[in-house]
């Protein structure tokens, strides 16, 4: 392995052990304001959409975003089950086994 | 998923999520072995990063030759998202040693954050170190035994895609969403519904303009911004 390789991984890793570390002692040794604890509750509906909704879209520099439709076509089962069982197991392999089977057909 | 913070119920709950590592993980050491990186650099990287789509920035990067100072500000743009959460996760644990806080910070990830915020839902809004410690380990271990198996499997799997595990990681987090919906009785389900609809259309508008990963981050401080206007007082 290259040093090359090796200081970036090293850099990588430090910049990422850092945005995961210094919020959790920062907040740890400071009172939260109101507003901030208002603003960081809407921090897990709002991350995962945007997580959800990135997977839906494929991005092209300059112009607008596309439709990933595999993606929208597997997430249509997986939101079924999950308003059907209510378990997170069940989205997965519903998900995955929609779109393995969309592939074995040649959808996608 | 019940009320119990055990170390044992930490390795339970975040089970339905290995498989998200597992396919990431898997599609990762494949695409780091065709772009000629060492098991050995792809486990390293798996331990040190830690880091889903940064690794695979970084290793397009490496194979493209970029500046080390263009991947590192790569990395950090695309993990930022972990400030927000890390800070949003961490006023669970303010009163555990900072020993405790700096080991919870060092492995947390999307998906370990997310099934957090479903357990809030179930433990009258409590956490444990000993559960977070569990499911953020069992991670750890997944995603890098996971890359260095597709690493090892490169030359004889071309792709892994075929058996659909590429959306294990979406799948993923339709039920999270789904179920931090339907359980957050923390605000109203309008409310929760409002802010979901204004980051999806924030998506949209914002790649237009940014990659996916920075319009993430943008679409996210919209978002929580938003639900600060619209809750009810």
């Amino acid at each position: 392995m290259s040093s090359y390789i090796l200081v970036t991984i090293l850099l990588c890793g430090l910049v990422t052990w850092l945005s995961r570390v210094v919020p959790f002692a920062v907040i740890k040794n400071m009172a939260i304001p109101h507003w901030l604890i208002s603003f960081l509750s809407f921090v897990p509906v709002a991350i995962m959409t945007a997580i959800f909704v990135e997977s839906l879209l494929t991005y092209h520099a300059g112009h607008w975003p596309g439709f990933n439709l595999p993606n929208i076509y597997a997430s249509i089962p997986a939101i079924l089950a999950g308003v059907l069982t209510k378990s997170l197991l069940a989205v997965v392999i519903t998900g995955v086994v929609a779109m393995a089977l969309m592939r074995l057909i040649g959808w996608a | 998923m019940d009320s119990s913070l055990t170390f044992k119920s930490g390795i339970k709950d975040v089970i339905p999520t290995v498989f998200g590592y597992i396919g990431v993980g898997l599609a990762m050491g494949i695409v780091a072995n065709t772009s000629h990186l060492s098991v050995l650099a792809v486990l390293i990287m798996s331990l040190i990063v830690y880091a889903g789509s940064a690794q695979f920035i970084i290793i397009s990067m490496l194979l493209a030759g970029s500046p080390v100072s263009a991947i590192v500000l790569s990395t950090f743009l695309i993990n930022s998202r972990m400030i927000l959460m890390s800070m949003s996760i961490a006023q669970y644990f303010k009163k555990d040693s900072l020993m405790q806080n700096i080991g919870l910070g060092f492995l947390l990830t999307d998906e370990t954050f997310a099934l957090s915020m479903n357990k809030l839902n179930l433990t009258h809004q409590r956490l444990k170190p000993t559960w977070l410690h569990a499911a953020n380990v069992v991670a750890y271990l997944v995603w890098a035994a996971a890359t260095v198996v597709g690493c090892l499997l490169g030359n004889l799997i071309t792709d892994p895609n075929q058996f659909g595990l590429d959306f294990a990681v979406v799948g993923m987090f339709i039920g999270l969403l789904y179920l931090q919906i339907i359980t957050d009785r923390s605000k109203p389900l309008t409310t929760q519904l409002l802010v979901v609809l204004f980051v999806a259309i924030a998506m949209y508008f914002l790649m237009r303009f940014f990659p996916g990963n920075i319009a993430l981050l943008l679409a996210t401080l919209l978002g929580c911004s938003f639900g600060m206007v619209v809750s009810p007082k």
